[in-house]
């Protein structure tokens, strides 16, 4: 019997173990609240087409019209309703974000569970994270995005290896660690892969605290997207990007505030709703974290 | 303790060669032509390939690697294509301003974050720790350049308390005019630091409240804010030295930004600058520096980190 | 014959309850406690984990977190005056003053960032108004009392420089520092090696007749008790199960889960590996138990002892258990 038993046994637990976490997670507030905000903000993003409008058509007799009526956010220089816009960015911003946060996901836990793996590989793949974090992330984002040119991939492709070093950094950490428990060790002597050990063992115990990272790169990434915009990396305009509209809006800012008013809020919102994922899944996967709420 | 730093340098030495070289590949991916560039749309085909053939970018890569990296060697950073200056002497010119921006944000930053956190650890699960930390969140969620932006609106332009923009050298101008010209991006841009180090502080002072000695010294008959102040604060300041480097790096990357908003001719400013009208000798320099810059900034945490906890003394 | 009978006694915990605020709602960790220490005198406290005598121990210097703490009954007595009734500021004068706690990880219970010469000079500067020189002397003299070798050049060391034992002894030294009338000592060899145990339970014996202080030691292991204590208690659950004299316990327990814990001690000539355990475990302090609260993992249950809660019987001089079934038996032996 024993195998058998035991992991029919194991998987009740972990079944169990999931269980208890979703309900942690719906109890609590900070999460509840963040996962209430990105879901409006993903719904938003969603339902843009419904406007009806062309985010970029111009209507140079509705210029410059104030928040009303039938401009909620009002109108830019080009007539451009800012609402149509501020939707059309929500997709853009959270397309950028996810994708950062899944390719700096993705690479970061391969680095990180190779080097913990690998002891020869180790030292090289550290030496140059540590030298990607010599320069802090947005500059090094800076560069890279300036370096691929304006657009939204490599937008994408800079900040996710901004984010890639600590991301690989706290897989590696997590893994060293559970390399050096006893069942680590039954696995490579009854004859496990290195690359089964990686995936079943390595991988799977760095999950809590890679998904919480991630959600906070995801958090940066939708900040940094909008600076870089900002300073003229980013997507180029016409590009209903956040950060566009609120470098567009910058000339006008005296006579016409609410241009970079409201994609400003909404930049502040999705950070925020990430944000307040970000503590709840750490409070509840990574308790040497742990932050009460 | 001389041995230790020592150790450290000398592993930051891969790092740095590393950065120097992912720096120089970087630049050398820059969309368009430099040449071209400098020369001007209305240069003939001869005076491009003048311009190339001068700064060498006909050259295999390897070469140009090599070459670039003998001049490191001797504290040639390169010039620069746009201002017709040393790279060094352009970055020297510009680092008053944001040595001095991040000065004053750091001086605020500092107290502020720790202050917060410690306050929001003390008062746990009260409306006095919810408020910081809504107040943390909103620091480390919202965009500086944007906030930075609604600032100048409604303090420089509304109010007419600061300057809009630009920098008023300590030297030539005052203290009091220096301080206005910073005080606005200095505040914008330590928001972020704020809410960042307000929230680590709250969760190292949490567990260090937890810890068995903090029993021992109310058992002793020690006060609260005895308590709090000589037993919990020392240790709370392990776990935020160590972010103290990230810290500073937030700091400076932010920096750049804001120099943006606030018109400030500082090294990020600089950067940009040069990114804009691809003199990539003065970004790779300049990139370069900030690499260097930032190595000895995180010797000089892990300094400090030895001097905060008696447990890690180098030998 | 003990001071404790003739005369008021030292301290007098009456009828505590201690609950605490969790997760799942307000839980019971002590349960109307009595327990009274004479002047001198050494009181041991015995139970497993979870039985509810730490939380005992910490309630009489209130270093509960207020908060999350609730005493809804008892009263402390000390001095003439109930300690729960007493401001912040006079209870600090008390706590390590006139009584002093150890606790039981000495790795985790001195702070790492602080000398030894200020963690134990920093009593000595509250309660006896020294300067810091003359503090760090009297620090060198009771490292010296507590018999730590080199003690002037140990004494600016951090904490973490010290082996286990040596951090207890300085535990210990902080807590004598002032002289108290009582000592607390929470599980004070718990964490250490079993020689080092025998050498600490030494010190603090000698101690207690040098400085002539009472002493309650809180302690899982009932060889401890036998070797410190003249009195010992004995808790599960939360309740005090058996109180005696320690020689009478020894000779004759009267309540079954006193049997098991005296038959957990480890005898030299006995392979330790197969100690004999009591089956089962604490119950969950939120878990309600009717009747008495042992009654699941007693070897001697009958019916009425799964519906009835048993009162605290009086079973010979000194002595009272938790346990009709077994006093009466007493009694009928003792009539026999």
């Amino acid at each position: 019997m024993g195998e058998a038993v035991l992991l029919a046994s194991g998987e009740a637990i972990a079944a169990r173990r999931r269980f208890r976490v979703l309900r942690k997670l719906l109890h609590h507030r900070s999460f509840m609240i963040g996962f209430i905000v990105v879901a409006v903000m993903v719904v938003a993003a969603l339902a843009a087409p419904l406007t009806g409008i062309d985010p970029d058509g111009m209507r140079f007799r509705a210029r410059f019209r104030p928040p009303q009526g039938a401009f909620l956010f009002g109108t830019d220089q080009f007539g451009r309703d800012l609402l149509t816009r501020t939707l059309y960015g929500a997709q853009l911003s959270l397309w950028i974000g996810l994708s950062v946060a899944v390719l700096s996901g993705v690479f970061g836990a391969a680095i990180g569970v190779l080097s913990a793996q690998y002891r020869q590989l180790d030292s090289p793949l550290m030496r140059v994270m540590d030298a990607l974090m010599a320069a802090p992330a947005i500059l090094l984002a800076i560069g890279l995005g300036a370096a691929l040119g304006p657009q939204t991939h490599s937008v994408i492709i800079a900040l996710a290896v901004a984010y890639i070093p600590r991301t690989a950094r706290i897989v590696r950490s997590s893994a060293l660690v559970t390399r050096e428990l006893e069942f680590i060790e039954a696995a490579q002597v009854s004859g496990a892969s290195s690359v089964r050990i990686m995936f079943r063992h390595l991988l799977p115990n760095a999950a809590g605290p890679l998904l919480v990272q991630s959600t906070f790169v995801f958090a940066y990434a939708i900040l940094a997207e909008a600076a870089l915009s900002f300073l003229g990396i980013g997507p180029p305009p016409p590009a209903p990007s956040w950060g566009n509209i609120i470098a567009e809006g910058r000339s006008y800012a005296v006579q016409a505030w609410w241009i970079m008013l409201f994609p400003g809020f909404a930049i502040s919102l999705a950070a925020l709703g990430m944000n307040l994922l970000g503590d709840g899944l750490r409070d509840v996967l990574d308790p040497r974290l742990k932050v009460e709420s | 303790m001389y041995r230790g730093i020592l150790m450290r340098l000398s592993q930051a030495v891969p790092v740095l060669l590393i950065f120097a070289v992912m720096v120089f590949m970087l630049m050398h991916l820059l969309p368009g032509d430099p040449a071209l560039a400098i020369a001007g749309p209305e240069a003939s085909a001869e005076a491009v390939e003048v311009i190339r053939e001068q700064l060498g970018l006909n050259r295999p890569i390897l070469v140009q690697l090599l070459e670039w990296f003998s001049h490191l060697a001797v504290g040639n950073f390169g010039e620069s294509l746009m201002l017709k200056q040393s790279v060094v002497s352009a970055v020297v010119e510009r680092l008053p301003v944001t040595l001095s921006l991040s000065l004053v944000s750091l001086v605020i930053t500092l107290p502020a974050g720790i202050l917060l956190g410690v306050v929001a650890a003390y008062w746990r699960s009260s409306w006095i720790d919810a408020s910081v930390m809504v107040v943390a969140l909103l620091g480390v969620s919202l965009p500086g350049f944007w906030v930075g932006l609604l600032s100048v609106l409604f303090f420089s332009v509304h109010l007419g308390w600061f300057p809009p923009s630009g920098y008023a050298p300590l030297d030539e101008t005052g203290l009091v005019a220096w301080l206005a010209s910073l005080i606005q991006p200095a505040v914008v841009l330590a928001l972020f630091q704020i809410g960042f180090l307000a929230r680590i502080t709250r969760s190292a002072m949490l567990d260090v409240l937890d810890q068995d000695f903090i029993r021992t010294a109310r058992a002793k008959g020690v006060d609260e804010w005895t308590t709090l102040a000589k037993h919990a604060f020392r240790n709370t300041l392990i776990p935020v030295v160590t972010v103290l480097g990230i810290t500073l790096s937030l700091l400076i990357g932010g920096s750049v930004v804001i120099e943006q908003v606030f018109a400030l001719p500082g090294i990020g400013r600089l950067i940009v600058q040069g990114i804009m009208n691809r003199d990539y000798p003065l970004v790779q320099g300049t990139m370069l520096l900030f690499g260097f810059a930032f190595v000895v900034i995180n010797i000089l945490v892990d300094i400090i980190y030895t001097l905060v906890d008696p447990r890690v003394r180098y030998g | 014959m003990a001071a404790a009978d003739n005369t008021t006694p030292l301290l007098a915990v009456d009828d505590l309850t201690v609950r605490f605020r969790t997760d799942e709602g307000w839980m019971t960790a002590v349960d109307r406690v009595s327990l009274a220490v004479g002047e001198g005198e050494a009181l041991g406290i015995v139970g497993e984990s979870g039985s509810g005598k730490s939380v005992t121990a910490l309630s009489i210097l209130r270093l509960h977190a207020a908060a999350t703490t609730r005493m809804p009954t008892g009263r402390i007595m000390y001095g003439g005056r109930d300690m729960l009734g007493l401001s912040t500021r006079e209870m600090r004068t008390i706590r390590g003053g006139e009584i002093a706690m150890i606790f039981q990880d000495p790795m985790s219970s001195l702070n790492p960032v602080l000398t030894i010469a200020d963690q134990i000079g920093e009593s000595l500067r509250l309660h006896q108004g020294l300067d810091q020189a003359t503090a760090r002397r009297r620090a060198v003299e009771l490292l010296e009392l507590v018999r730590i070798p080199d003690a002037a050049r140990r004494v600016d060391e951090y904490p973490h420089r010290l082996s286990g034992g040596m951090r207890q002894r300085v535990m210990i030294a902080i807590a004598i520092a002032c002289r108290p009338k009582l000592l607390i000592a929470d599980e004070p060899t718990t964490a250490l090696d079993v020689t080092i145990q025998a050498q600490i339970l030494d010190l603090l014996r000698d101690l207690q007749t040098e400085l002539g202080m009472s002493v309650i030691l809180i302690t899982h292991d009932m060889g401890v008790i036998a070797e410190f204590a003249r009195r010992v208690m004995v808790m599960y659950a939360g309740r005090v199960v058996e109180t005696s004299p320690v020689s009478a316990l020894f000779r004759r327990p009267v309540h079954p889960y006193t049997d098991g814990l005296l038959a957990a001690i480890p005898k030299l000539d006995v392979d330790v590996r197969r100690l004999p355990a009591i089956p089962g475990s604490i119950p969950d302090p939120t878990a309600v138990i009717p009747g008495c609260r042992y009654s699941p993992r007693c070897p001697i249950v009958e019916e009425t002892c799964r519906r009835e809660a048993p009162e605290l019987l009086a079973a010979g001089p000194e002595r009272e258990a938790r346990c009709p079934p077994r006093v009466a038996a007493l009694a009928v032996e003792r009539v026999a």
